[in-house]
């Protein structure tokens, strides 16, 4: 049976209460939608690239503890990080969360991220967790348009 | 024994309703998810099916089945008797006047989708205007929009209250010359309001305008009697009445049947075929083109009979009873706020919980066994008018009881502790 307590842990209670930048940013030169329609979830995530790296980053939005953590959570760890890492943690996370990396025995670039490892048990939320991820990836590649988690990709 | 038999006492209500001995028809309702006795409260979305309805899907298959309307032989004529007696059945659960007003359809979503693309194409213009409300579903927005996107007309929507109630008086000025139809639903799947469908009708009808009722929640819940409404279409799904998914039906009066054109072509819908001209079939084969959903169908005519032993009436009484003791007990918990406080309503409650996502209280109902919905239930503009991004929703069957209600709100103070 999943464990509860480890989808719902303190630090993700937390994040969820005082999301870490939470707000507009003013100096951005990228910004990006990602909606999740299944659930009504929306975020709008800032970047400021200095070249290829992420100089800052915030976002906004309405979404569940688990979206917004992660979003929270994803900010926090991308700042200062080049696209080229940006895009490695991406990576990790999207098959961490899906099941497919576990970090207790894989080499990984998450740091305080696998807090949201136990998602992986909680197939219905997944999507909650990625949504900030993908959105990041499409500010990333510089998408015009608003990103949807029901794309006909990977599922998630 | 002495002991089982004062539980099942204690289980009878007021109106005498056993919903212990009615339970035993659900195989389902013995499962356990996540090590706990499954609570079912999303019958909103589809309620579970009674074992008579689960047997007659596989007596089909094991000794009926054979295509329709077709062959001569013995089980082509068996198959074909079955499938017309569940439209009689139909028929009469809606007191239509005619079983050919009855079109088998895969349920309200196609049954609305029928209409708009018939009747639509024939009798709505450039310039013309539909009417729907501000609290319908997904289903009977859309297929309206696309409608009027192809033709050039124009989409318009009654306002509503705060409780989740239609402004009437609105609704009264908006009809007009121009308008082509109404369509709205009889029970909102998001608020459970029972809406005035028979003084809607009126209104409408004294302009002369048709009106669709869609009535996937309400089927299931009280007494539909379309010639009583007099309305003009009516649409629901077997699903969420304790048939198969994939079958529901479309009523029509036949004076509006008979001057629509079919909107699939195929087997089935013709009377004679050639190159140069195809003659369409009569009512309601017209609008039923290739093989259709013979097992579902006979399978929701079995659903419509299981009913009707308990009585629809019996069933809305109690269904009431679950829906106050609802109100009452998780209207009480600090924190909960009910969307959806119309006079008349059915057991649909639509709530929010301070501080909490709809999806996490879900995620954590889940974990003790108890189903509900999160989300905005298709129904994004009524979430907008609440101001909120979804809600969970807990709907009731008359299958369940008020200790499943009371689980429902020992689930929701956990997840308030959870959040703490």
């Amino acid at each position: 049976m999943a464990d509860l307590s480890e989808l719902y842990q303190q630090v993700i209670l937390d994040h969820n209460k005082k999301p870490r930048n939470f707000r507009v940013l003013e100096t951005a030169n990228r910004h990006q939608e990602g909606y999740n329609p299944l659930c009504g979830d929306q975020l709008t995530l800032y970047l400021e690239m200095d070249g290829d790296a992420i100089k800052d980053v915030a976002f906004q939005g309405q979404g569940c503890a688990i979206s917004k953590a992660s979003a929270s959570m994803m900010t926090a760890a991308i700042k200062g990080k080049s696209k080229a890492e940006a895009e490695t943690m991406f990576d990790e996370f999207h098959r961490m969360v899906k099941g497919e990396l576990d970090p207790e025995t894989t080499e990984h670039h998450l740091g305080r991220l696998t807090i949201l490892s136990g998602v992986r048990e909680f197939p219905a939320r997944v999507k909650c967790a990625s949504l900030s991820w993908h959105t990041l990836k499409a500010a990333l590649e510089g998408k015009d348009e608003p990103i949807s988690t029901e794309q006909p990709d990977d599922g998630t | 024994m002495q002991a089982v038999m004062e539980r099942e006492g204690a289980q009878q209500d007021k109106n005498n309703f056993d919903v212990e001995r009615i339970r035993r028809d659900f195989p389902i309702l013995s499962e356990t998810v996540h090590g706990r006795p499954l609570v079912y409260l999303d019958s909103a979305a589809t309620s579970q099916k009674p074992q008579i309805v689960i047997d007659a899907l596989k007596q089909y298959y094991e000794a009926q089945n054979s295509n329709v309307h077709r062959g001569v032989h013995y089980l082509s004529q068996l198959a074909t008797r079955e499938y017309e007696d569940a439209r009689v059945k139909i028929q009469r659960f809606l007191n239509a006047a005619d079983h050919h007003e009855i079109i088998f359809t895969s349920g309200t979503t196609a049954s609305i989708n029928l209409v708009a693309l018939s009747y639509g194409r024939k009798f709505v213009h450039a310039g013309d205007e539909i009417i729907i409300s501000a609290m319908e579903h997904h289903s009977n927005i859309v297929p309206w929009q696309m409608l009027c996107e192809q033709t050039g007309a124009t989409l318009r929507v009654i306002p509503i209250n705060d409780a989740g109630e239609l402004l009437m008086d609105e609704f009264a000025a908006m009809l007009n010359s121009k308008v082509k139809l109404v369509a709205v639903n009889h029970i909102s799947n998001a608020l459970g309001t029972i809406n005035p469908v028979r003084r809607i009708i009126e209104l409408a009808h004294a302009q002369d305008i048709p009106v669709l009722i869609d009535g996937a929640q309400a089927a299931p819940h009280l007494k539909v009697d379309v010639r009583e409404l007099d309305c003009d279409f009516y649409a629901f799904s077997g699903h969420k009445l304790c048939g198969p998914t994939g079958i529901g039906a479309l009523y029509g009066k036949s004076h509006w049947l008979e001057t629509m054109p079919p909107v699939f072509g195929g087997g089935d819908m013709i009377a004679s075929v050639s190159f140069e001209k195809t003659t369409y079939n009569s009512l309601p084969y017209k609008f039923e083109a290739g093989t259709p959903n013979i097992a579902d169908a006979i399978g929701l005519g079995v659903a419509i009979d299981y009913l009707n032993g308990i009585g629809l009436d019996k069933i809305a009484a109690y269904e009431h009873e679950l829906l106050d003791y609802a109100t009452e007990t998780i209207g009480a918990i600090p924190g909960v706020t009910i969307i959806g406080t119309a006079r008349e309503k059915a057991s649909v409650l639509s709530f929010t919980i301070d501080g909490i996502h709809p999806h996490d209280i879900g995620t954590i109902l889940d974990q003790e066994g108890i189903a509900v919905r999160a989300g905005h239930h298709c129904a994004q503009p009524v979430m907008k008018r609440f101001g909120v991004p979804a809600t969970a929703r807990a709907s009731f069957a008359f299958y369940n009881t008020k200790e499943e209600i009371d689980a429902l709100a020992e689930g929701i103070q956990k997840t308030i502790e959870v959040f703490a």
